[in-house]
């Protein structure tokens, strides 16, 4: 599945979370914090809020219970 | 050890201003709070910092107090989130547009920094406001705060002795009993409890009004002002029923604060869903937007109101050493400044800058 | 009409026994697919004639009117019940230490779930650490998916789990599980007695400072796995104002309550009641768990001044250690006013200044504002 992230095309496999696909595709920062830290997934369930991401112009989607869609268009910091 | 000078029961903004500005003016002050400093009413409420013309008395206190606000604010630290965005009160269409031409006289005439923009130049302010809306009125000198953060600021800054945990159940001349039955005993006591203050003093006019908030996740610029639609007057000044009004304010973290809401005679504080869906549906009337945005928390408050929509401020009937600080319905946080400036020269027998006499709490004795 | 929130083994276990007595069930899951955390891509579904609403998020509900509001990604819908079983199951308790929000350290069932996803883990190094059987568990998944675990760091102190091995022998099953875990795990290093004292790296985890009793030693990194035992879910039920199945007992507790409100809600409590008797077993293994497992009180000095408690607003500790109660560090400081409404931090704080939770207010997750203007699909 043809994905985009930050701009760029990625090929990622179709079953994957959005959040697995951004690790996949090298990316370790999903988002800044308030204070400007780099963070990432830490629960992996939906909970922690860590993983927020902008999906197809949405901000605070949570990548990690996320399932892809071809054509879906991503955007970390 | 000496008595205190003053006992300020409750720490909510109108307490801790009255601690600040008593302190200040050199008595003795122990302040008492059953709970979290600036936790009642306080951190429930929309803190605006605002300027209302629903009387002249509402007027000069609110002005009063908002240029006392000013010169605070230099002094606030950054958790106290001071925003000066202005208010913007908007226009659905032409009676409400004739409201937004009178406010402008009645401000203009008394020197508050007011303008009216068309319905282009208010979707240009307000871009996600939507589109078929006749104008409105920015008053600048407005601004926001997050309040339990500024009382606490003003409880610290006074210095004075602060009895965390602790509730006061009677008042007297000389002093007050807690709920442990020890008495504290002071000079004069000033009752700054919000809607509690008839379970102290049963005869006093005071009556809860319970609101709903709504805080959305970070959306920076997505509202610029606070924005109040025309009908909130209607809605403040409306028969004993339930009633919900379009207010948004942006918050210094970028969050969107939705109200609001007016209901009398409930005491529990549950969210109730239909309450709180009616509210957003009239917002997201205004403000289509908001419908997507994701929202975090919900809670409510008791505003203490009273029937002519003045606050309470001075001594207190019967007593001759009870003063009161409270019913300031909707305008708690931004009248709280000028309340304590009040209530330190009735203490201290001062002139005031504005007359206090429109808030005398013997006008409201049962 | 029996409505079950959440199909993770409890919940699915509840599903089946009630539809079993014809009952109509619909059960309702945040996930794509049933298991939970623990049966986490494992392909199981759920009882034939089951109605399944998943990727759906119980926001809000009325226990007046027997309702839920249920968000989507698409939109929102209230779902009516005759009968509600929560079945909301755990998450991971985290605590803070200095770096432990550097990019890369996940919980251990958080790992676990992003590799059920499709995260690889081939050759990468883990650190599998913190406390509680899921760090045997969670260490034999990365090892089969081809990971380098190079430690297992259990804060458990080794009488702890020799007094632990003793309750064991009493549940056969969990027996042959640990057996199981332990025999996979050969030539993984293992210590008891050990914690995480910090983590460093650039832009995301490099290494990782690990205690022993005196000595400290480093471990190079790619991805840790940090976890200290597991909290309920019981958001939804402290709204409601009822029970929940919200439990961090193992599956086989889980399972067997879940059997028990099912036969119950579909009125068979003569049938529910033959199951008791498992369950006090069961249950008397989880507390067996727990015991074993407490967190030991070094644990409380591991935040500097400056390591962040709350993720959501960047609250240090130092900020935290002056507020006397949840309340006033939610209002002074922002604890807990991030999305993720004090679930990560909570527990963190709870177990660092000993403070009670706060009151429970809808939306218990976040939520559109459409969805609670009543906006329904």
């Amino acid at each position: 599945m043809l994905i985009r992230i930050n701009g760029r095309a990625f090929e990622v496999p179709e079953n994957a979370t959005v959040a697995v696909a951004l690790l996949m595709s090298g990316e370790t920062t999903f988002r800044r914090s308030v204070s400007g830290e780099l963070r990432a997934p830490l629960c992996g369930m939906g909970i922690c809020f860590e993983c927020r991401v902008t999906i197809d112009g949405r901000p605070h989607a949570r990548s990690c219970q996320i399932p892809l869609r071809e054509g879906m268009e991503i955007r970390t910091g | 050890m000496s008595l205190p000078d003053v006992i300020v029961v409750g720490a909510g903004i109108v307490g801790a201003a009255c601690a600040r500005e008593l302190a200040a003016s050199g008595l003795r002050v122990t302040v008492v709070e059953a709970g979290v400093v600036g936790g009642g009413a306080t951190a429930a409420g929309m803190g605006h910092l605002a300027v209302m013309d629903d009387s002249d008395a509402q007027f000069a206190l609110t002005a009063y107090s908002q240029s006392l606000w000013r010169e605070l604010a230099a002094e606030l630290p950054k958790e106290a989130e001071y925003l000066p965005c202005g208010s913007l009160w908007i226009a659905a269409e032409d009676e409400e547009m004739a409201e937004v031409y009178r406010k402008e006289r009645y401000y203009c005439g008394r020197g508050i920094p007011v303008e009216v923009l068309d319905a282009k130049q208010l979707a240009e302010a307000e871009p996600n406001l939507r589109p078929d809306m006749a104008g409105g009125l920015i008053m600048h000198a407005d601004a926001v705060c997050y309040p339990p953060c500024a009382a606490k600021h003003l409880v610290e800054r006074s210095g004075a002795e602060l009895m965390q945990g602790r509730e006061v159940v009677s008042v007297d001349d000389s002093g007050v009993r807690l709920d442990d039955n020890t008495r504290l005993a002071a000079g004069a006591v000033l009752l700054a409890t919000g809607t509690a203050v008839t379970e102290l003093l049963p005869a006093l006019a005071v009556a809860p009004r319970k609101g709903h908030l709504l805080i959305t996740d970070r959306y920076p610029g997505f509202v610029r002002h606070q924005i109040i639609e025309l009908g909130y007057l209607k809605s403040a000044h409306s028969t004993p029923s339930d009633s919900v009004a379009f207010n948004v304010q942006p918050r210094r973290t970028g969050q969107v604060l939705i109200g609001s809401s007016r209901q009398y005679g409930v005491t529990d504080g549950a969210v109730e869903s239909e309450m709180l869906s009616r509210m957003l549906r009239r917002a997201i009337g205004y403000m289509p937007g908001l419908a997507a945005l994701s929202s975090i928390r919900a809670w409510t408050g008791f505003r203490a109101a009273t029937p002519d929509k003045l606050p309470l401020i001075g001594r207190a009937p019967g007593f001759r050493n009870v003063l009161l600080a409270t019913g300031h319905e909707g305008l708690g946080i931004s009248t709280s400044l000028a309340t304590a400036r009040l209530i330190g020269d009735e203490l201290l027998n001062r002139p005031s800058a504005i007359s206090r006499q429109p808030y005398d709490p013997a006008r409201a004795w049962c | 009409m029996i409505v079950i929130v959440g199909a993770g083994p409890a919940g699915m276990a509840a599903a089946r026994r009630a539809r079993e007595c014809g009952a109509d069930v619909t059960v309702i899951d945040d996930n794509r697919a049933p298991g939970g955390q623990i049966w986490r891509g494992e392909g199981r579904s759920l009882a034939p004639g089951v109605r399944f609403v998943n990727s759906a998020r119980v926001v809000a509900g009325d226990a007046t009117a027997k309702t839920l509001l249920v968000e989507t990604e698409e939109g929102a819908r209230v779902v009516s019940y005759d009968r509600l079983i929560l079945a909301t199951g755990g998450r991971e308790l985290f605590l803070p230490f200095p770096g432990w929000t550097l990019p890369g350290i996940f919980g251990v069932g958080g790992l676990q779930a992003l590799a059920k996803s499709g995260l690889p883990l081939r050759r990468k190094r883990i650190l599998v650490a913190g406390s509680g059987p899921l760090l045997l568990a969670g260490a034999d998944y990365f090892r089969r998916s081809g990971a380098d675990v190079v430690l297992i760091a259990e804060q458990a102190s080794a009488a702890s789990l020799a007094r632990f091995a003793a309750e064991l022998i009493r549940h056969p099953d969990e027996l042959l599980q640990a057996a199981r875990l332990q025999t996979g795990l050969l030539g993984v290093p293992s210590k008891r007695g050990c914690w995480v004292e910090a983590a460093e790296g650039r832009d995301r985890v490099e290494r990782v400072y690990l205690r022993q009793g005196a000595r400290t030693f480093v471990e190079e990194v790619d991805y840790a796995a940090i976890a200290w035992g597991l909290v309920p879910n019981t958001e939804l039920a402290a709204l409601l104002g009822t029970g929940s199945l919200a439990g961090t007992g193992g599956a086989e507790l889980s399972v067997i309550e879940g059997e028990i409100a099912g036969l119950t809600a579909a009125g068979r409590e003569d049938l529910a009641r033959r199951l008791y008797p498992r369950q006090r077993k069961a249950l008397r293994f989880a507390r067996a768990v727990d015991k074993a497992f407490a967190l030991r009180p070094e644990l409380r000095s591991l935040p500097e001044p400056a390591t962040i408690v709350c993720r959501c607003e960047d609250v240090p500790f130092e900020r935290l250690q002056a507020c006397g109660s949840f309340r006033a560090a939610k209002l002074h400081t922002r604890c807990g006013m991030g999305p993720c409404q004090g679930r990560i931090c909570g527990p963190a704080a709870r177990f660092l200044f000993g403070w009670r939770d706060d009151s429970v207010r809808p939306p218990i997750l976040p939520a559109r504002v459409g969805t609670l203007a009543g906006n329904i699909s």
